[in-house]
């Protein structure tokens, strides 16, 4: 086993641990009532980090679940969270309650930027 | 009731499946039935504490203090798995040797029994928080609770019971292979782990993503499917992964390989200058 080789890649890794995110992400709200999402369909640019302002406006606990964002944040009632997603290539990803989950929506990513 | 049984089931299996592999990867060392009793205790204690100030958890560090929680649970969880693997790969094989002669107590130094408790205690409590907080929703809530409190214990009996099935299955593969089959079990489930703290810590903007879908494999094998969930709890399966948990997937078990290989090579050289002696 090259263990020189690993321990590189571990360096490497903590490198990256320490570059800060884009600071200028934009932001975008989504809200959750009723145990469903406002908006359904959540429009971002492609190619871009954004930050997802969720909040709960329910008595009941959420949670934002996504498999295909790799997500999952609880949202507590009357809570607010951020969550930090992309770059994304265009394209529909879904999303769901996993407290709740019939409750889903989709982060839409349009073509270009 | 039948959707609440389901995420139950759902979270309890999460925790149940890695308490079953740490049972059968610790088979022999005398004591570790209190440890993990111990940290399934502490871990329901913690999935309290986690549900209860679930609001201020979610409001610290501008919102992100969950991320970072789930983040710091689990790469703790890693570094126990690592030592346990590595400490396994050097006592293994006597160890094997005192199951079949039972009743022996193992003669070692530092035992990983402190890694048995915590890898509990993280299972337990991060899965058990979401339950606790759930079910508590439930009983909050109005008509009906009583048959899903009841979908709750299902979920719960059930999630419990597969743990169980898991553990007699691992009972049945032979002695000679037993240790090697649940090192490399352990193996990929500390990798997986690495990979989703890496998914948290990008989550909370501390990590670039580094390429958000590498590949997607939703379409062959769905993440949320029960399938797609147990192969991502046991060697990290994800549908859509992006490059910094591809990453922390592999570099994690780079290194967990390559320490086992150092301390059984180590060992291995200490035993045979202690037979010429």
């Amino acid at each position: 086993m090259n263990s020189r080789f690993a321990s590189l890649l571990l360096l490497g890794a903590l490198g990256m641990v320490l570059a800060p995110a884009e600071a200028a992400a934009p932001v975008y709200m989504l809200t959750i009532k009723a145990q469903g999402f406002q908006p359904q369909e959540l429009s971002i640019p492609a190619d871009t980090q954004v930050q997802l302002i969720i909040s709960n406006q329910d008595d009941l606990p959420a949670e934002f679940e996504s498999d295909d964002l790799s997500r999952e944040i609880v949202v507590p009632a009357h809570g607010q969270v951020k969550v930090y997603i992309g770059p994304l290539d265009p394209g529909r990803y879904r999303f769901f309650n996993d407290f709740h989950p019939s409750s889903e929506g989709w982060v839409v990513v349009a073509a270009g930027k | 009731m039948l959707a609440t049984a389901i995420i139950v089931f759902r979270e309890v299996i999460e925790a149940a499946l890695i308490i079953a592999i740490v049972l059968g990867a610790s088979r022999g060392i005398p004591g570790r039935g209190h440890w993990v009793m111990g940290g399934i205790l502490l871990g329901l204690a913690g999935a309290g504490l986690v549900a209860l100030f679930a609001g201020s958890i979610a409001a610290a560090f501008a919102g992100t203090g969950q991320a970072l929680l789930n983040a710091a649970i689990l790469l703790a969880a890693v570094g126990m798995l690592a030592w346990h693997n590595i400490w396994m790969s050097s006592h293994g094989r006597s160890l094997a040797a005192e199951v079949r002669e039972v009743g022996e107590a193992v003669q070692a130094g530092s035992r990983p029994l402190t890694a048995l408790l915590v890898i509990t205690l993280v299972a337990v409590m991060r899965e058990g928080s979401e339950v606790v907080l759930f079910l508590w929703a439930i009983a909050a809530g109005g008509a009906g609770r009583l048959g899903m409190l009841a979908g709750g214990l299902a979920g719960l009996v059930a999630g419990v019971l597969v743990g169980l099935f898991m553990y007699r299955g691992l009972l049945k593969i032979p002695l000679r292979h037993f240790f090697s089959v649940t090192g490399w079990l352990v193996l990929f489930i500390a990798a997986g782990l690495a990979a989703q703290a890496a998914g948290f810590l990008n989550q909370a903007g501390l990590l670039p993503a580094l390429g958000n879908s590498l590949w997607d494999s939703s379409g062959l094998l769905s993440q949320s499917s029960l399938v797609g969930q147990m192969l991502h709890i046991l060697v990290g399966y994800t549908a859509r992964p992006s490059g910094i948990q591809l990453l922390f997937y592999g570099v994690t078990l780079l290194t967990i390989l390559a320490l086992m290989r150092i301390v059984r090579a180590r060992h291995a050289h200490t035993a045979v200058n202690a037979r010429k002696a």
